[in-house]
């Protein structure tokens, strides 16, 4: 039990990295961005490719997250240049990176047994457990990105991102590109993407050219469980950032442990989509209470 | 400071909705005017303020700020020069951020956003005693999101962040017909000082005649998309509500019909 909470704990703290980068997206641009489905395949496809050819797991992995930034790029210009909505940009990126992974992996499929990853690297150093090396990584990785987010949202640039998505009219009256913005965001987002989806294949050893689908409502399954548990009333950003990566990590522990009770493998896309549809219905199923609470309570006192 | 020369604009131009809005409209303003823009529905007085904000294209003419042709130049560069507020009072705010954000980011209107932290804590003080001149007790209140504040706060922290950066032309497009009687007149008190404190040239687009009258050094009324009066200077100053109707049915040959033009 113990081991398996653990794989699931250093697990959830690769997919951290994911879900800070759907966050900027999600939330910071107010887009829905399927791009990820394609851009977390690539970061997995570019690592793997690269460490089988012998690159070193580190500088494969840097090459994996500037792919994942090309493929923000083509769905930014898609949508700025173009004119195509975001939501339908984002699947074209998604469904021409599917075509793209296969050239780069040049099959569907590339093992990655016994070659060194990004964390065999401490593990053979400290003589660690895997699942401790893991956890060790991905917790600097998240941390190493958390902080990144806290700084760049922090600067004037950042500052006119998230001005861009949250009022765009406003945005450009206050003289900010907001094209500019737009492309900025989807770039270090699907970095970010990239980045745990090259971190995603190192520790599960392969990469696979169907391993990012359904990887976008994942996401947001992990950031809406992190955000109702951890962060519903706050404006602490540094506080935010902390429960999307504590969502992602609970939503591994949630999995593991429905898996562990019994539940068919062959049913989690199912449990995801109905927990991402049930957390979004939270302010609706809310609302409804309410107004029910208040008609009961009006009924009584005029009875 | 302003310069609209023969401005054309057509929406939908070629459809069944084809609507010529700007017709040929000229209009100069001098440094320091402050002019109430007037005029019945469709008469085209927000596109005008549109055009010269850069929000559209316009299809002829051209527009001139500060002796800076800005025809051809998109909103965001040429926002640089210009101070909005919106009739809307969600339009001119970022809702999910917090009052000294948008103060700071009203603050690098014009200038290049580089990765320096968005705001100082010099800013802050400044943003705490500019806030404290309206009145409201927003200066206390630096880090509460903006969606919290009413429509007439809204617009009171628009005006300010529209004139942090004194801006060449300040626009304001029925900033105060989404508020009730009592905030828009607070609001229309802040805008006057502000214009005049600043010795700001400003464009104030409203539907209420007596505003109109009251405010500003010169008046222009609008009808299909031109100027039909231009009044200014002590003739201005002795303007009623029914002089100024009287002028309109001289000047287009119409009736003035717009009902809320007339009990404003």
């Amino acid at each position: 039990m113990g081991a398996i909470i653990l794989s699931a704990v250093s697990l959830g703290t690769l997919w951290a990295v994911m879900t800070l980068g759907v966050y900027i997206t999600y939330r910071i641009l107010d887009i829905a961005d399927l791009t990820v489905e394609g851009s977390i395949a690539t970061g997995a496809a570019v690592a793997a490719h690269l460490i089988s050819v012998g690159v070193s797991p580190w500088a494969a992995t840097a090459a994996a997250i500037g792919s994942g930034m090309l493929a923000g790029l083509a769905t930014g210009l898609l949508h700025t240049k173009l004119k195509i909505p975001p939501l339908l940009a984002g699947i074209l990126t998604m469904i021409a990176l599917y075509s793209v992974n296969l050239r780069i992996m040049g099959k569907s499929n590339i093992p990655l047994l016994k070659t060194a990853t990004v964390f065999t690297g401490i593990q053979t150093a400290f003589n660690l457990d895997k699942n401790i090396a893991i956890l060790i990584i991905g917790v600097i990785c998240a941390l190493a990105v958390s902080v990144f987010m806290y700084w760049f949202f922090g600067t004037e640039l950042g500052c006119a991102v998230r001005a861009t998505g949250s009022n765009p009219q406003m945005a450009r009256a206050q003289g900010i590109n907001t094209d500019t913005m737009i492309n900025i965001g989807l770039v270090i987002s699907n970095g970010l993407v990239a980045f745990s989806g090259a971190l995603i294949a190192q520790n599960q050893s392969y990469a696979d050219v169907q391993m990012g689908t359904g990887s976008i409502v994942i996401g947001l399954a992990s950031l809406i469980i992190g955000e109702v548990l951890f962060a519903m009333k706050t404006n602490s950003f540094k506080r935010v950032i902390f429960a999307v990566c504590l969502g992602a990590v609970l939503y591994r522990v949630i999995i593991a442990l429905v898996l562990k009770a019994g539940m068919n493998p062959n049913d989690l896309k199912l449990f995801t989509a109905i927990t991402v549809a049930f957390c979004l219905a939270l302010p609706v199923g809310r609302g409804y209470l309410m107004t029910i609470a208040k008609s009961l309570k009006g009924g009584g006192s005029n009875a | 400071m302003l310069k609209l020369d023969s401005v054309f604009k057509t929406f939908n131009a070629g459809t069944i909705n084809e609507n010529r809005v700007l017709n040929g409209l000229s209009l100069h303003l001098k440094e320091g005017d402050f002019v109430t823009v007037i005029g019945g529905n469709g008469a085209g007085k927000s596109t005008v303020l549109n055009s010269v904000a850069g929000v559209f294209p316009i299809d002829y003419g051209t527009i001139t700020i500060d002796g800076k042709n800005v025809t051809r130049l998109s909103e965001y560069k040429r926002a640089a020069l210009i101070g909005r507020v919106f009739q809307d009072p969600m339009t001119g705010t970022a809702a999910s951020m917090n009052i000294e954000d948008n103060l700071a980011l009203a603050y690098r209107r014009g200038k290049r956003r580089m990765l320096k932290w968005g705001i100082s804590s010099k800013e802050r003080k400044e943003y705490r005693s500019l806030l404290s001149t309206l009145g409201l007790g927003l200066e206390s209140r630096l880090t509460d999101k903006v969606g919290l504040l009413s429509g007439g706060q809204r617009q009171a922290l628009t005006l300010l962040m529209a004139t942090l950066v004194s801006p060449k032309i300040l626009l304001l497009d029925e900033h105060t017909a989404a508020l009730d009687p009592k905030t828009a007149a607070k609001v229309l008190e802040i805008s006057d000082k502000l214009v005049k404190q600043n010795n700001l040239t400003t464009m104030m687009v409203t539907h209420n005649m007596r505003d109109a009258i009251n405010y500003g050094n010169r008046l222009v009324m609008m009808n299909h998309g031109r100027i039909i009066l231009d009044i200014e200077g002590e003739e201005k100053k002795k303007l009623t509500v029914e002089t100024l109707m009287d002028k309109f049915s001289e000047a287009s040959g119409e009736e003035f019909t717009s009902d809320s033009a007339i009990l404003g």
